[in-house]
Parts: C-alpha cells; structure tokens; sequence
C-alpha cells in the first residue's frame, strides 16, 4: 500500500509538470492551430536561465529563499520573453500560410534554440541547486513524499486556478476564449488579435518556466534536451485532453503522469518512454479528439 | 416519370442524424435514365448532406440507397467508400470547389480516369506497352472532355489561375472522365453570371443528350432549374416537401412558403 | 526618413536581443569551482549582429509583404516566366554539358582524393537518398512523415543482425531490407490513414522514438545500446577489399543507388499513381470522390518511401561496420525533412540539391561543424518565410496529345 502511495504521489507530481508545460501547447494550439514544437524549449530555457541566476545570485553571497525566489521570477520574465519573441518571429508571418509552413518554422525554432543553449551554454548536463527546502514537517512521510513533490503539487495547482481564475473572469481571458472561438469576429468587435496571441504565447510560457524551475531543482541537473522529451510528454498530455481545451491539459497531464508512475513503478522503468509514445500514439488515432475534447467533423 | 424508363438511383427513407440534430429525413428520391432531376431548397434543408450520404461522404442512419447500372444488378450502397461510388457509375462536383488548385487542368481531369485505368506501382516504372498504352489514353480521352466543355486551350494552366466560371467547368470535366452514368452537381451555378449561367444550362443538357448521363442536381438558381429540370424534388429542414414537374413546384404553395418571398421565380 | 526609421527598430531589436540572450550568452557559471564568466564579448556580438540582422530582416520583410500583394493582382505572369533554373533544366543544349560534367567528376572523385573524402561523399549520397525517399512521402504524398528514421534503422538493423548472427551476404540482405522497410512502412502506415496534418506529424514522430527506444531496450534481438559490431562490408565477387577499396567500392554503390533512385522517382512522378498522390496531398475528399481509393494510395506511398530509406539503411551498416540506436533518431528525421522542404517539395533536382548542400557544406565548412544544426533550424524557419516553395518550384508536366498535334499541323 505505501509503494502504490509513493508511485501515486511520484505520478501526481509528474503529471503536475506535464500539466503545466500541456497548458502552453493547448492554449496556443486552441488558438491559432499551431503545434509550438518549440514550446519545450522555452521550458528548457526556463530552467537554465534559473539555473544561472541562481549560480551568480549562490556565489555573490545570497542564500535561502530569496535565490528560490529571483531565479523563478527572472526564469519567468525571460520564458516569457521568449515565448514573445518566438511568436513575433517565426510564427505570426505564417498566420496565413498553409499549415505545414508553420509546423516546419516550428520544428526549425525547436532546433534553433536547443543548440542556441547548446553553444551558448554546453552540452553536459548542469548540476541545479537544491532550491526548494527541506520542510521539517514533511520529515514523518518523507519517504512516501518529500518537500520537493509537496510545491510541486502545491505550486501547480495554485498557478492553475490562477490560470482558470484569469480565463473565466478577466477581459484578456475572454479575449483569449473570444479569439479561439472565432478569430475574424473577434478581431472586428475590435479585439487586438494579436496583442491576445502575444498574451498566449506569453502565459503559455510562465507556466513552462515555473515547470522548469520545478523539475530543475527537484531533479538537480539539467541540460540542452530536456525540452525534447518534455515537450512530446506534455504534447502528449495535451493530446490526451483534448488538445485547445484547458482543463483538458490540466487533466491529461495528470493520468499521463500517473500512469506513467503506474507502468514504470509496477511493469518497467525502462519502457517508461515508450509509455507514453504509446498513449500519444494510441489516442491520436483512436481517439483525437481527447478525454474532454469535442470530435469536429469537417465541412464537405 | 414514364414507367418503362430505367431507374438507376432509387433512394428510400433516408435519414441521417448527426447526435441530436437531424439533417436528412426520411428522403425518398429517383432518378431515371435520361432525365435531368433538380433538388432545391432554402440554405441548411440538408440538400448537400443528402448528396454527401449517396456518394458515401457520411454512413446514413437510416434507409436505402440502390444503384441500378445500365445492364448490371442492383446494388444497395449505403456506407460504401466515395471512390467506390464512384466507380460504380455515380460522380459529383462540390458546392466550395474542389479542384487540385496545384496541378494543371488537364491532370484535373486525368485524375478522373484513375478508377477506370489499372497501371500500378511496378507498371509506372516499368512503362510496359499497356502502361504506355493507358497513359495515352488517358490523355486522349482527358483532352476530349475538355473540349466538351470548352476548356482546351487551359489545359496546362494550374487550375488555380482559372477564371471562376472556368473552375466549374473544370470540375464538372474532371466529374465526367469517370465514365459515370448519374452526375450529381452541387450547384453548379452558383457565383455564376447570367450568360455563364445559360452556358452551362446548354452544357448540362448537351451532357444529357450526348453522352448517355442522368443529372441530379442542386441549384438556387430558379431560372436553371425550371429551364432544364424534367422532376423537381422540394426539400426543407431535411424533410421533402415537394415533388414534381416544374410547373407544378412553380404553384405549390408549400414551396412558396419554404422561400417566403422568393417566389417561383429567381433571375 | 526612413532610413532613421531603420535606424531606431535596429538600435531598439539590438537592445532586446542583448536582454535576451544575456544569462545564456554572456554569464557561464560554474558551479563546481564556484566562478562566473562574464563573456562580455558575446555581448558585442549578439548586439552588432541583431543590429544588422534587424534592418536586414524588416527590409526582407516589406519585399515579402509587396511581393504578396502584387502576387493577388498579376497572377498569371509570376507563374508563367520561368526561373533560371528551370529554363537551364529545360534547354538540352545547356544542361547536357552540365551532365556530362558532373557525372566525369563524380567518376572520378574517388581517384583524386583521400579515402576520408570519399567516405564523405558515401554519407552525402546516402542522405540524398533518404531524401527522394521521404519526397515521396512527403513530397509527393503529402503525408508528413517525422519518423521516417525509423524505417532506415529497420533496414540497418536487419542487415545488422542478419548478417552477425545468421551469416547472410550483403547482397542478399540489401533487398531484404527494402523490403522490410517497406512492409514496416505500410505496417505503421496502416492505423494513420485517417490522420491528417499536424496529429500525423505527431504520431509519426512517436513512432519513430519508439523505435529508437526499442533498439536501446530490446537487448535480445538489438543487442541494445551497446549496438551491433563487426558488420560485413559489401563484396564483390568474393575479393577481399581493405577499407580503402571497400569505401570506393560502397561510393559506387551509391551512385548507382542514387541514379536508380532518380531513375524510379522521376517514372512514379509522371504516372497513374504520382498523379494520384498529388491529387491526395491537394485535396483528399476530391480524390476520394473522383475514384482514387485512399488507402492503397496512401499505403503506396509509405511503402515506397520506406523502402528507399531501408535499402540505405543496410549500405549505411556495411560502410560503419557497427551500428547504435543513437544514430537513429529525430534529429536525423528533422534533417531529412528539411532536405525535402528546402529541396521543394515533389522535386527531384531540388532534394538531390538540397541534400548535397546541406550535408557537404558542414564537410567543408569544418570551423562551423558545431554551428550546424543551429544552421539548419534557422535555414527552416527563414525558407518557410521567405521561399516556402523550396530550391526548386512546382512545374506541372505538358502533354502532348494527337488533337493537338493535329491541330498543329493543320495550322501550321
């Protein structure tokens, strides 16, 4: 019973982070039907540039909570800095051409980036600081759940009702919903379509910093490639909701994590990739429209 | 509708449901050998939903949809694949035009050969004398239809460059080099200006007359439809409201009704 | 006054590109000594670059703008006047010569230069290869295929294994392991058929991983991520070649490969079934209701495309002598991809082009080899904005037919 608890909460905690980067692919993609290939990256960054923030901030002196602190504020400024710039760049020209234009400017900003840190940075895998404390009330069941996996679980789920909160009652939130209903309309009751794209993208990438701010310190090193494998899981997430729809993401990122932490814990960890390929691969063609997604059928 | 002339579509009841919403209601419908049938109706009555369950777009929920070929069994071809209507005997055009914008017009129409040729994978490499053969044929008989349909000198112009009219045309072509036996046209008028209009009034009925192939069609344009159609079938909110000559559609007041203002007559 | 214009959107991009790239490119911590760099250069750079880069990206930027809009108003003409590309492929008088030139020079490549160069150029050609053969997935097809790796680790595996464990010749597995790339193709292909766009991407992309992982974990038949060694080279007639010879000898082998190749293509381009798969890429529910029977074409297609990828896949084996899952992954399958993107899609010239480029260049370029894939992301995303019709443009074949030749005469 105390390994199925340790696995479910190992698995909660995941599906957390795959909830929080799907959020970025679903919004993005429920607006302007782009598959951000690059969005992972933007979380790599995230973690990186937390990374060194944190190493400066440790070495000039600084200790404890405040590092915690900065380095998840600047992360978050810069992800979303990014995240901007990404969409001003490589995807807003292609607003008009056909798909495939845009899914191959994607696949290219995804390679562009990860050797960007590559070069800029380096290859090897960079030690994260332990940035989260270890809470001494957490010491009775640290050995089914620890500090770290405690603001994970509680970060994510605070930053998502933030998220849902600013959805359902803010004028950009329904701005945001507006243009993924029907962007020609939205844009003549004289809403900035693109401003509310820019937005999007921008959320899209503070929840992907805070990710991986999370992951970084919870698993202590990262490096270029992480954006990779994270961004198919969290695609995969995303899918598995049903993608453009949000708290579909929230959804599927958790069951995906879950039984992940499920397979790997009782069947294999080695297969643990294949897992979830295997779920990305199975839904999309049973199943696309997701857990809570609405089957479209086209207009012959 | 004489009794001797062959039927070669027979539809009866058919229904189509999408979840709660029901687009096509227990529609029964005919078309004989020779003749040219219309099928008209306000926007949303379910007209191309009709046309999409016969050519096997969508599975219809209820009801039978048979196919007569000219000196061949009856089949029923309900869920039947659209490139198996088709090469059954029954071909169509689409209400948004849909041509192969990046090819050219002849290969438009070649494509509408490829149910009635065999050359397969190891054929196109090899280039055998049957493949070659084919090919010509191909040709030949694309750039007939063409011709038929007034398109010749745009045959190897990408069908995107193509003037709108010209575009209909062109699908209308393509339709035909199927070798069907029905043609179903989803308003083949439509954007169109009255002398296009007459023109491909004088076509459908030169395809008619010439080339052995029944007609159904859908159309908003009154004045066609009265001009060329032999039957008219009424359809609104799915249901069929109407059946009969011309004239006797022009005076049916529950026809009027369904237009509300339109009237029976439409320039 | 517009050139103050320039001056102010470069100055204010140059500022935000420093902010940007600032904790990546100019801080390096170490946390192990302790210590930071501060590359202060690189800030020059970034600053000076996106300074010159800016002006240079909104100048592009207004032409493409006034490039579309003339493009709605005279259609006709851009599409009419040939490239100069295309009006030297065209004239036999001008690309005859060419020809000839180019297949002297390849002949005789492996006389003049070192085995490394030779080895080299076996590696181009094997890319050029892979990348006809995803042209006509993706090319001709349409159908975007991100896994396509997959199918060359099939036919580098089952040489692999074939060979080491049961002792098969080389010759025997080459079509061997077409053939099971292509059934591996339509295996895959099967359960996709329904899939369009960007979900097809996806899951293509997913199949190719779980290959890769499989071949890690699978130890039994892959042996695992300690790979396959001590895979035959190909013979010839029995001789005994050293590495030297025995490269030459693939090198040859791959050109003929790669005419062969071109040779297929260019037929399956110009037929009953090329013209089928173009048709599905523009607009399958018009395909389907004009008689083309989506799933055989479909299947064709990836079967086909696979099957250039696995029979490659088996001289890729022979040459490296000891294969590893880390050779086949996405990157290979982004790279490929972008081959044929670049290439234009459908086009013969434009991926042989595009592949020799983007393979040799980073040869040649040895100082930038570690700029490459940076090189190419970027090199997607600027042709995507500014030439997504690739290298070489769509140009439709003209047919002559006897009405019009008739028609000719009696004219003329």
């Amino acid at each position: 019973m105390e390994y199925f608890l340790e696995l479910f909460l190992s698995g909660l905690t995941r599906g957390s982070i795959y909830a929080l980067i799907a959020l970025g692919y679903t919004m993005v993609y429920g607006i302007i039907q782009l598959i951000n290939f690059a969005h992972g990256e933007i979380y790599m960054i995230g973690a990186f540039v937390a990374l060194v923030v944190s190493g400066v901030l440790t070495i000039y002196g600084f200790s404890g909570v405040s590092i915690l602190i900065l380095a998840a504020l600047i992360a978050i400024i810069y992800s979303a800095a990014y995240g901007y710039t990404l969409e001003k760049i490589a995807y807003r020209p292609l607003r008009n051409a056909p798909r495939l234009s845009a899914l191959i400017s994607a696949i290219g900003m995804s390679l562009f980036l990860q050797n960007y840190v590559l070069l800029a940075q380096t290859a090897d895998y960079m030690p994260f600081p332990e940035l989260v404390p270890e809470f001494a009330f957490m010491e009775p069941i640290a050995h089914i759940m620890g500090s770290a996996e405690l603001v994970i679980l509680i970060t994510s789920a605070i930053t998502m009702i933030g998220l849902t909160l600013l959805i359902k009652y803010t004028r950009i939130g329904k701005a945001m919903r507006a243009t993924q209903q029907d962007m020609v309309m939205a844009r003549l009751t004289g809403i900035n379509v693109d401003r509310v794209i820019s937005v999007t993208f921008i959320i899209g990438s503070v929840l992907a910093a805070i990710a991986g701010v999370l992951v970084g310190s919870y698993i202590g090193q990262i490096n270029y490639f992480i954006g990779f494998m994270a961004g198919v899981k969290a695609f995969t997430a995303a899918v598995l909701g049903g993608i453009g729809n949000i708290p579909g993401a929230a959804l599927g990122g958790l069951v995906l994590g879950l039984a992940e932490a499920m397979a790997a814990g009782y069947i294999s960890s080695a297969y643990e990739d294949v897992f979830a390929f295997g779920v990305l691969v199975l839904i999309l063609i049973l199943r696309p429209s997701g857990l809570l997604g609405k089957a479209v059928k086209q207009k012959v | 509708m004489a009794e001797n002339t062959q039927k070669l579509l027979e539809v009866r009841e058919l229904t189509m449901d999408f979840g709660g919403l029901r687009a096509v209601d227990s529609i029964t419908l005919e078309v004989c050998a020779g003749e040219i049938v219309a099928l008209i109706g306000p926007n949303g009555a379910g007209k191309t939903t009709f046309f999409n369950c016969v050519t096997g777009i969508y599975k219809p929920t209820r009801g039978e949809i048979l196919v007569h070929p000219p000196e061949q069994k009856t089949h029923k071809i309900n869920g039947f694949k659209p490139n198996r209507v088709t090469a059954m005997g029954l071909a169509r055009t689409f209400q948004n035009i849909r041509l192969f914008q990046n090819m050219t017009v002849l290969e438009n129409v070649m494509i509408g050969r490829h149910c009635r040729t065999t050359t397969n994978i190891l054929g196109a490499i090899l280039r055998g004398k049957n493949t070659n053969r084919q090919e010509r044929e191909t040709i030949e008989r694309s750039y007939e239809l063409l011709e038929k349909v007034g398109l010749v000198h745009f045959a190897d112009e990408f069908a995107k460059n193509l003037p709108y009219g010209a575009q209909r045309r062109l699908e209308i072509a393509r339709a035909m080099a199927t070798d069907p036996f029905l043609l179903l046209l989803d308003e083949p008028a439509a954007g169109m200006n009255p002398q296009e209009t007459k023109d491909l009034d004088e076509l459908i009925v030169r395809i008619k007359d010439t080339e052995n192939i029944s007609i159904l069609l859908i159309e908003h344009d009154m004045k066609l439809v009265m001009n060329i159609s032999e039957r008219i079938y009424v359809m609104e909110y799915g249901k069929k409201i109407a059946h009969g000559s011309p004239q006797e559609i022009r005076s049916n007041p529950k026809v009027i009704e369904a237009y509300l203002g339109e009237g029976g007559g439409d320039a | 006054m517009a050139m103050i214009s320039y001056l102010k959107s470069s100055l204010i991009a140059a500022v935000w590109f420093v902010f940007l790239t600032f904790p990546l490119m100019v801080v390096k911590v170490n946390t192990l000594k302790s210590t930071v760099e501060w590359r202060w250069m690189n800030m020059l750079w970034v600053a000076i670059g996106a300074f010159i880069l800016s002006a240079v990206w909104r100048w592009a930027m207004e032409r493409r703008a006034r490039g579309s809009s003339q493009k709605e108003s005279d259609d006709t003409d851009a599409d009419k006047k040939p490239s100069i590309g295309h009006r030297l492929m065209a004239d036999p008088k001008l690309y005859r010569p060419v020809l000839g030139l180019v297949i002297v020079l390849a002949l005789l490549m492996p006389w003049v230069s070192e085995m490394y160069q030779v080895t080299i150029w076996v590696f181009a050609l094997i890319y050029v290869v892979l990348g006809l053969g995803l042209n006509i997935t993706v090319g001709l097809a349409g159908l975007l295929d991100l896994g396509y790796v997959a199918f060359f680790g099939v036919g580098a595996y089952t040489y692999a294994i074939l060979n080491t464990r049961f002792g098969l010749d080389f010759w025997i597995c080459l079509p061997i392991g077409g053939l099971t790339g292509a059934l591996v193709g339509v295996l895959l292909g099967f359960p996709i058929l329904r899939l369009r766009g960007d979900y097809l991407a996806i899951v293509t992309l997913g199949f190719g991983s779980i290959a890769k992982i499989v071949y890690e974990n699978w130890e039994g038949v892959f042996n695992g991520a300690k790979g396959i060694e001590k895979i035959a080279r190909p013979g010839f007639f029995g001789v005994e070649m050293d590495i030297s010879a025995a490269t030459t000898f693939t090198y040859y082998l791959m050109l003929v490969m790669v005419v062969f190749t071109i040779f297929v293509t260019n037929r399956l381009k110009d037929s009953r079934i090329g013209r089928a798969w173009m048709a599905l890429r523009e607009d399958e529910i018009a395909c389907v209701a004009m008689g083309v029977d989506m799933a055989k074409t479909k299947l064709g297609a990836y079967a086909l495309g696979a099957f250039w990828a696995g029979l490659v896949g088996v001289i890729f084996a022979s040459q490296t002598t000891y294969i590893n899952p880390a050779s086949f992954d996405f990157m290979l399958s982004a790279i490929v991809l972008s081959m044929v993107v670049l290439g234009g899609m459908g086009s013969i010239v434009g991926v042989v082009i595009a592949a020799l480029v983007l393979n040799l260049l980073p040869e040649y370029l040895r100082a930038f080899e570690d700029y490459r894939m940076l090189v190419f992301g970027a090199v997607m995303v600027l042709m995507m904005l500014f030439r997504p019709q690739g290298l070489v443009s769509n140009v439709r074949k003209t047919y002559t037919h006897s009405k019009k030749v008739h028609a000719e005469e009696a004219n003329g």
